[in-house]
């Protein structure tokens, strides 16, 4: 009988830098059902890490926000959703520039998108500036 | 953190935290850059054998605190990195500039 991994979950915390590390273990602890393997889980855990760190810094920029993460599993899947309603991004494509970074001064490497491309089987990023930004992010979790 | 100072040699030793993100950054790079600048030492050495986790944060880290050693004349290496974790510092070319080392 094939086991049916179908799961859902939604998580929602204020944007304290605190959190990051809390993100990181809540998805990955959803995401072991799947019996990943430990570059997979690493992987995913530096794709939210780097989506919630994004929230925080450039969404929020130190006033209290709420962070919002959903997901799914869809079989071997995992989907992510990393949501704010903080400022938005004004260019997209710039903002995924490798390098790129509107924030050198708190030692940003400008390689968060560029980290989650990598690290996930796909990526979108959608923002409305003024109304918030939606990182979706999936993986395959092969077995 | 655990920080040492081989005065003899002048080595400066940072033993890196579990985990290195955006808020360990922020806590690591104002007491590392105080040693730095309080010891100049003629090197400085940032043992990565503790961190399971690192991600782009812990990039902008290491580049600022190599530039904090650069501005006392010191050199600045890495040491004892996971391979998970080079994944990361391979990806945003740092390891052109601050090589990995042999202990």
């Amino acid at each position: 009988m094939e086991k049916n991994y179908d799961n859902e979950m939604k998580i929602e915390f204020i944007s304290n830098p605190n959190n990051e590390a809390f993100a990181r273990i809540s998805v990955a602890s959803f995401v072991a059902s799947l019996d990943p393997t430990i570059e997979e889980i690493s992987d995913i855990k530096t794709a939210v890490s780097e989506a919630v760190t994004n929230s925080i810094i450039h969404g929020y920029e130190n006033t209290r926000g709420l962070v919002k993460i959903k997901a799914r599993i869809i079989h071997n899947t995992i989907e992510l959703e990393v949501i704010d309603n903080g400022k938005g991004i004004e260019d997209i494509e710039r903002a995924k520039e490798a390098l790129y970074t509107t924030k050198p001064e708190l030692e940003r490497s400008g390689m968060g998108f560029t980290i989650m491309e990598s690290f996930m089987d796909e990526m979108q990023v959608k923002s409305t500036v003024g109304e918030g930004t939606t990182v979706f992010m999936k993986k395959i979790i092969k077995n | 953190m655990n920080i040492t100072y081989d005065k003899e040699n002048r080595l400066l030793k940072f033993e890196m935290t579990e985990e290195i993100d955006h808020c360990m950054a922020e806590k690591i790079r104002s007491k590392a850059d105080f040693e730095i600048q309080e010891h100049t030492p003629k090197k400085v050495l940032m043992d990565f054998e503790n961190v399971s986790f690192m991600d782009s944060a812990g990039i902008g880290m290491i580049l600022g605190r190599y530039k904090t050693a650069k501005m006392v004349g010191s050199t600045l290496n890495i040491t004892n990195v996971k391979p998970r974790i080079k994944k990361v510092l391979e990806m945003s070319g740092v390891l052109k500039i601050i090589p990995i080392v042999e202990e």
